[in-house]
């Protein structure tokens, strides 16, 4: 059986004279895999699953589900099913009958309805609330019965448009983890989108960030993590510290008017990059001790870790996350392995990122 | 302790135009007509009011009442439904919907004179009909005319609270069904009605219960061919002088409404 589910091939979708919602995208999805379609609001995120859905129609591209074109196939005909923000549930029906929803309109035996119904809910462990109204639960049960309703009908692909955004914090990490764990159960793909980097870098074996309608990169949360590709990416996924450097010669970088070793290579001499160095990867040290100078300008106590920010003499802001504590106003060094710094091409396409990725890890193998 | 008696005797003060209006203006009346009700025509205490009221004539005019008051009230529900919900879909929607009230506002009286005018031998449908060849036809003093006048008088009624139902409908809802596999009818039969099932019920009402008791419509379009309950309360009052007739049917009628609200007053969903 062949492993790709859903294809997208360069899909716009445009309304009237407005600039593109989604420009010219690409890309394919697993089966079996737990997506994550990432990004600010307004990046396109929710138009990518609602073309899956079948709530609205691409202006430019195909949609390809198991290698048919499904373009112009009604919502009502698709094998997939959404988990929607607001849930959606019907007032006017119980839980149990919201469940029964998809399968009553299969026309399926009564019997089959009653033992597929009770399996899903007991699935999000929801047994014993079938003939309570949707109004008499919370919005974690809430959540729960639109996980069933959608689960009942076996859809090849599940879709969950910012599932956990009304929930609060305990209630949201407890679902992820939950989810996540329904996931492997079902062994079916879902395709999950959210605004909050953690969710997706905690939940996802591929996540797809997405910015101006364009996916700006996709990945393991750990290959996303560590090697963004750009700016955008970099200042997205969790906290960076971001400045402008020089590529001086291979592993030889130059940035905040000094020469750092690095690991990145097969960029031009003297190329323009810009630098990313996580605010976990620097370690305060001595001041003479350090590769960095920096002024303490606040600190803040983040219960894990305390989250310091400085100044070097050029103005740059550096963020450290560390367990050690610092004096606010003093000057410190500051310390990074030079695995820590990752230099980013300016305009580099995933294509060409991939490429270079992979050439350094053929030195790799070659040197060993 | 003071201020509390204070407010206890402000909130009365403020209950009090309320309580007075009911008084003055629905209770009394109601036991008017039912004191009127236990007397005959010579004014003697009798229940042979009550027994007319059980004849064939009276039965046969409780039956018309209640038949064209339903053909009205489902032929407005037949027209309105579609077009509340094609009101929801439009752009201006508000704008449009205040088009179709604006005519609501308008004297009935002056509405129905504007039909006579219409409808009549030499009036503008006449002319109409002329024009197509087919020729003069008798449209006033008809069951039609009738029916179409009383819906044109009470659609807006009826469209109001089913527009509202349908806007305060939750669209992600109608995603849902069709995500789950509803076509377009099924979604409508299985979600948009039964979620707007309250603004139906209440506009059947608004439009259901003055039907039954129109009285002017029935002399002025229908030219008494039709003779609903409402017209004979009118006639016993006015022309018979049998007053105590008349507050029987009255009666009759305010137990009817009260049953029929009683019915279609089913409690609210919360959402």
């Amino acid at each position: 059986m062949n492993s790709t589910i859903i294809q997208f091939t360069q899909v716009t979708k445009q309304y009237d004279n407005d600039p593109p919602v989604l420009n010219d995208v690409s890309f394919k999805i697993e089966r079996g895999k737990f997506y994550t379609l990432l990004g600010p609001s307004g990046c396109g995120k929710t138009t990518i699953l609602r073309l899956i859905a079948g709530f609205t129609e691409a202006s430019k591209g195909e949609v390809l589900f198991n290698g048919k074109k499904i373009n112009h196939v009604p919502a009502n005909k698709r094998q997939v099913n959404t988990v929607f923000q607001d849930y959606a549930l019907f007032p006017h029906l119980n839980v149990y009958e919201n469940v029964a929803f998809g399968l009553r309109i299969k026309k399926m035996k009564n019997a089959e309805v009653d033992r597929k119904v009770k399996e899903a809910l007991s699935f999000v462990n929801l047994k014993g609330y079938e003939t309570r109204e949707i109004r008499e639960m919370s919005g974690g049960q809430r959540q729960r019965v639109a996980i069933a309703r959608a689960i009942v009908n076996e859809p090849e692909v599940i879709l969950l448009d910012e599932p956990l955004s009304a929930l609060d914090l305990k209630l949201r990490t407890e679902m992820q983890y939950e989810l996540r764990e329904l996931q492997r159960r079902l062994g079916i793909t879902f395709i999950f989108v959210t605004h909050d980097q953690e969710e997706a870098l905690a939940m996802s074996d591929e996540i797809f960030v997405i910015n101006k309608g364009k996916i700006q990169q996709s990945g393991t949360p750990i290959d996303i993590y560590d090697e963004p590709i750009n700016r955008f990416v970099a200042d997205f996924i969790g906290e960076s510290n971001i400045v402008t450097g020089r590529m001086i010669e291979d592993y030889k970088v130059e940035f905040v008017g000094k020469e750092f070793e690095c690991v990145d290579q097969g960029l031009n001499p003297n190329e323009p990059v810009d630098i990313v160095i996580r605010p976990e990867d620097l370690e305060i040290t001595a001041l003479e001790r350090g590769k960095l100078q920096v002024r303490v300008d606040s600190q803040l106590f983040r219960g894990v870790h305390y989250e310091i920010c400085g100044y070097d003499k050029d103005g740059n802001e550096w963020l450290v996350h560390s367990t050690k504590k610092a004096t606010v106003g003093d000057e410190i060094g500051l310390y990074f392995d030079s695995e820590a710094i990752h230099v980013m091409r300016h305009g580099e396409t995933e294509e060409e990122f991939d490429r270079r990725l992979e050439a350094y890890s053929d030195v790799d193998t070659n040197g060993k | 302790m003071w201020i509390q008696m204070e407010n206890k005797l402000t909130k009365n003060l403020y209950l009090f135009p309320y309580l007075l209006w009911i008084a003055l203006f629905v209770i009394a009346p109601i036991l008017l007509v039912l004191y009127y009700s236990f007397f005959d025509i010579e004014g003697n205490l009798s229940l042979i009011n009550y027994q007319k009221f059980f004849t064939p004539v009276y039965l046969k005019m409780t039956f018309s009442s209640f038949w064209y008051a339903f053909l009205i009230t489902a032929i407005s529900l037949l027209i309105a439904y579609p077009t509340a919900y094609l009101l929801t879909k439009t752009k201006h929607k508000q704008l449009w919907l205040l088009l179709i009230i604006v005519p609501s506002w308008i004297n009935l009286l002056l509405k129905a004179y504007a039909f006579i005018g219409i409808f009549g031998t030499y009036g503008a449908a006449n002319s109409f009909l002329n024009l197509m060849g087919i020729g003069s036809q008798q449209i006033l003093f008809t069951d039609f005319s009738f029916i179409f006048v009383s819906v044109y008088i009470f659609i807006p009624f009826m469209i109001l609270p089913i527009f509202n139902s349908l806007n305060e409908l939750n669209p992600t809802l109608l995603d849902a069904a069709n995500d789950l596999g509803a076509s377009k009818w099924t979604t409508f039969r299985r979600v948009i009605f039964p979620l707007t099932i309250d603004g139906v019920k209440s506009g059947c009402q608004v439009v259901f219960i003055p039907a039954l008791s129109l009285f002017m419509l029935t002399r002025l379009i229908a030219g008494n061919r039709v003779i609903t309950l409402g017209t004979s309360i009118e006639q016993h009052f006015l022309v018979t002088q049998d007053w105590g007739m008349g507050s029987t049917i009255a009666v009759f009628l305010i137990i009817i409404m009260v049953v029929i609200m009683v019915v279609t007053n089913t409690r609210k969903r919360g959402v």
